[in-house]
Order: structure tokens, then sequence, then C-alpha cells
């Protein structure tokens, strides 16, 4: 159920040109051409299909100003506002402010991989859903406030639904979210729970993605906000913000290396959109970084083709226990490839098997229980070390995506040590006492 | 053969606002020559310059993605439905 204060503004049309304050954000431009567009619920380019994202008009405040506004700011997403499509009073709206979340010195699983230097773990599970996709969700959210829009929808793999729903629920919005029919029970418990429409597809991610992007075409969804489609640009941006974040707790310093989830690849070219950000307005100071990109073997047409270098993907059919990665055809994977290329860094995968003992090494040197996705990373971070594409002397931030108690069934024969009757001498029968 | 065209928002401008439309040919690429015809600029946008399709363009026939089939070369069959759809995405 709406209510009003969700809709301020009058619907408006693609190509409107709105009149609503989105801060800095000036029009929207398009990656491949460079063709701009009025700020308005659009997604892909009208000359060429190529992904419409946000072109910014930043302030004239010098970088220290910047750096001293930002530190005063809400321990949330919103200390970034400057640097967001959002307005500047963001963050006094009904939201669920995601963000600053820990970034854990990873001192036990470094020194199990042989780091010299410091790896720390950008620990996403911490936002409100458990998952990144809640940063996402608020920048996709006030899109959908200027737009007019009072029903909110998306595509998932299942995170998203959590998050949309959730947000949803706290912003006062309708949500009415697809996710394939097949996913972690965690997962559809999270995204069922806040009260909105939660539909099965039959079918892979992949086909829910594309069943919504011809939703929206159609009365049937007419006048819906799709968080990762029609409002997409703007959901895009709050990705930038995990970069905005690292640096930050590392004390306004670029990291040296980053390893990164790819499923759409949406992720990976916004924390490189935001570190630029940072090196063009002085807030960071100019080095080399090296981004690095992880994927499940079974889904893995970023990492096959950066492998076998190639520029194109190649679309394949999922078939992995990393379901939050599980897309097929990633919209944004060509622009992985020329990232890691540019920087130096690579795009590596891993079995199911080495997801799930990277989940186990995470849980057990670090006390961070990941979901899939995060075991992909770990492994992946394990797996490049191994293998010398990753440098251990160099400092490195590794992201775990997603909390492990939305993917229980990956590591579902973890349990009980012993079961015993409640006396001494049952317990000293285990050989786990200490005397 | 005659296949009905499903047509984004973005390219609705090229069908008088229409949603679907109706085209003929026996392969995909023959099935875009003839939207051509009947919706002069319509080619443009969906294929590139060298004639294939474009990066963030995603074509279904039936339900099928034609990048796991024969590209524009994919058969098109008597009543095939055709979807045209902008890529875009979820995840990470």
């Amino acid at each position: 159920m709406a209510i009003d204060t969700a809709a301020p503004s009058p619907s408006l049309r693609p190509g409107v040109p709105p009149t609503v304050d989105l801060g800095p954000a000036a029009a929207l431009s398009c990656r491949e051409c460079g063709t701009r567009f009025p700020l308005g619920p659009s997604f892909a380019c009208l000359e060429c299909f190529g992904p419409l994202e946000i072109a910014y008009e930043f302030g004239s405040e010098g970088a220290e100003e910047l750096r001293k506004r930002i530190e005063a700011g809400p321990t949330s997403i919103w200390r970034y506002a400057p640097l967001l499509p959002v307005p500047a009073d963001v963050a006094s709206k009904p939201n669920l402010n995601p963000g600053w979340t820990p970034l854990v010195k990873a001192d036990n699983l470094g020194r199990e991989l042989g780091f010299t230097a410091q790896l720390h773990i950008k620990d996403d599970s911490g936002n409100p859903t458990h998952s990144f996709k809640d940063r996402v969700v608020a920048c996709a959210i006030e899109a959908a406030r200027a737009f007019g829009y009072t029903t909110l929808s998306c595509s998932s793999t299942g995170n998203l639904a959590g998050a949309v729903g959730a947000a949803a629920a706290r912003a006062g919005f309708r949500s009415c979210v697809f996710i394939p029919h097949d996913l972690e029970q965690g997962k559809v418990v999270m995204a069922g729970v806040y009260g909105g429409e939660l539909i099965g597809i039959e079918g892979t991610y992949d086909d829910v993605n594309r069943f919504c992007s011809e939703l929206i075409g159609d009365p049937a969804g007419e006048g819906w906000g799709f968080v990762n489609v029609n409002l997409r640009p703007y959901y895009g941006e709050g990705s930038k913000t995990l970069a905005y974040e690292i640096c930050e707790q590392l004390g306004w310093r670029l990291p040296e290396q980053i390893v990164i989830p790819v499923a759409s690849g949406s992720q990976l070219t916004k924390i490189d959109k935001g570190l630029q950000e940072l090196i063009r307005l002085g807030l960071v100071e100019d080095r080399p970084y090296r981004i690095f990109g992880a994927q499940a073997e079974g889904c893995s047409p970023v990492s096959g083709a950066f492998k076998a270098g190639r520029d194109v993907i190649k679309p394949v059919k999922p078939d992995t226990i990393a379901k939050s990665l599980a897309i097929g055809n990633p919209a944004d994977g060509p622009y992985v490839l020329d990232i890691a290329r540019r920087t130096g860094g690579a795009v590596e995968d891993v079995t199911d098997a080495e997801v799930v003992a990277a989940i186990r090494l995470l849980a057990r040197t670090e006390g961070i229980f990941a979901e899939t996705a995060g075991g992909v990373t770990v492994g992946v971070l394990k797996k490049l070390v191994e293998t010398g594409q990753l440098d251990p002397s160099k400092e490195t931030v590794a992201i775990n995506t997603g909390d492990g108690l939305k993917t229980l069934d990956a590591v579902s024969d973890a349990g009980m040590t012993a079961v015993i009757r409640p006396t001494l001498e049952s317990f000293r029968s285990t050989g786990l006492a200490s005397a | 053969m005659s296949a009905n065209v499903r047509i984004p928002t973005i390219l609705r401008t090229y069908t008088g606002g229409v949603a679907e439309v109706t085209a003929e040919g026996v392969t995909l690429a023959e099935v875009i020559a003839d939207l051509e015809k009947n919706h002069a600029g319509i080619s443009a946008r969906i294929l590139d310059d060298a004639g294939k399709l474009r990066r963030f363009v995603n074509v279904y026939v039936n339900d099928d993605d034609v990048r796991f089939e024969q590209g524009l070369e994919t058969e098109i069959k008597d009543g095939a439905k055709v979807s045209i759809i902008p890529a875009v995405a979820g995840g990470c």
C-alpha cells in the first residue's frame, strides 16, 4: 500500500525531463556512444541500445572541505549524498539507511593465504537485509520518489528481492518482485516476509530478467519502478558507495588490489567508477590499483572471455550453487573485461566445491559467515594468490556481499560435533574436555 | 513465414507506438529486413554497422536466446514469437 508521501511528483514518462531534485545528477549518458538524455526513468540508449548511466555536475567545493563534510555525515551511504543521484536531504526521508559496514582486518585469513601486506574483508552482510543490495535499492527508491512511482519491482536472484521488499515497506511503496521459483529457502523467506508480492517464475534468472523487460513495456507493468530495469542508472550508483567507504576506512587511500564478485558486472564497474571519482575530486591520491573479478565456474562467461582473450561475452546457462551470481548473460560483462585489463587485474572462477571450502575458510579464520557469493570471492582470492595473479605483498580488499544465513544449504553438513547426555562423564567421553 | 515481433518501448517510435507487429522471413535476418521495409530505421537500432546484432540487444525466438541458436540465421517457423529486448542486469 502506498502512502501519499511516497509520490510527491506527478508521473513522468521516459524522455520527459523531470523537474526533480536528484542532487548532483545532471543527465543520463550512454556508456557506448555518449549520447545524453534528460534525467528520467530510462535505461537504454535510443540510438544504440547501450546502457545509460548518470552524468554528474559535482559542486565546486575543494577536496578538504568535501572530505570534512563527508566525515561529519551520517554513518550510512548518505554521508556520500553529494556524490550520488539523490537529494541533499535524503537522510531525512524514510529509508533503511544502509552502508558504513565494517572493513575487517583479516589477519588470520591473510596469514593462511600467505599475505605479507594487509588483507581486508569489506563485510557487506552487515546491511539491513544482509546484502549489499540495500545500497543500490536505497538509491533507486530516491529516483522512484522523484519520478512519482508508487509500486517498486525487480527481477532478482534473491538478495535484491529482500532488499526491495524491506525498503518498500519502510518507505511506503507497494512492491511486487520476481524471482526464479527454485531459490534458496532463506532468500525466499527474506523476500516474502515484508508483506509485498513475491512471484516465482519457472525459469532461470535470465528468464526472469527477460520477463521483467517485457512487463515494463506492457500495460500490466505500467507505472511501476523496476529498480534494476527502468531505474537501473540510479540503482547502480549505490554500488559506488562501496568504493567510497573502502577508501575512507583506509584513511582516504586507494587499496592496491580489490577482489569483487561478478554476476552482471554492475558492482565491479561502479566500484571502479567510484574510485575514479574520488581521484578526480582529489579525495584520494592517484595511484595504480588492480581490480579482480570473481565468478563461479558453473556461470563464468566473463572469466571465460577474460582467459580466452576475447572482448565478447558468450552467454551461458548457469549451473552453480552461487545463485546470486548465476547470470548467464551479464550486461556489464564487456566493461568488467575492460576494467580488469586496464588495471592489470584478472577475472577468475572457482568450482562449487571451492566455494564451499572458501565459505568455511572465511568463517574459520575471521568469524564471518558469507553466502555463496562471498565464498566465490574468497575462493577466487585464494586461487589468484596461488596462481601468482594477485600479489600478496600488496594491500588487498575482498568484498563479501551477503550473509551465509541466506544460503545455509551450501554448508548444511556443518553442525554438532557430538550429542551427549548432560553429564560430565558423557562430555569427557568425547575427548574434548580440557582434562 | 510470418512471425509476431514484440517491440520494446524504446523502438515503438518506429511502429507508431504499437507493441507487437508481424514480419515475414524464414530466418531472423529476413524478419529484421522485413521489419525495416515497413518501419524504416528500426534495423539500424537492432544491428550495428557490420550488420551484426548490437552488443546490448537480446533477441529471443519463442523462448530461446538466439545467441544460443544460430544468431541472425536462426530459423523462423510460422507463428514464431520474436522478442527484442534491451540487455539489463541484476546480481552483483
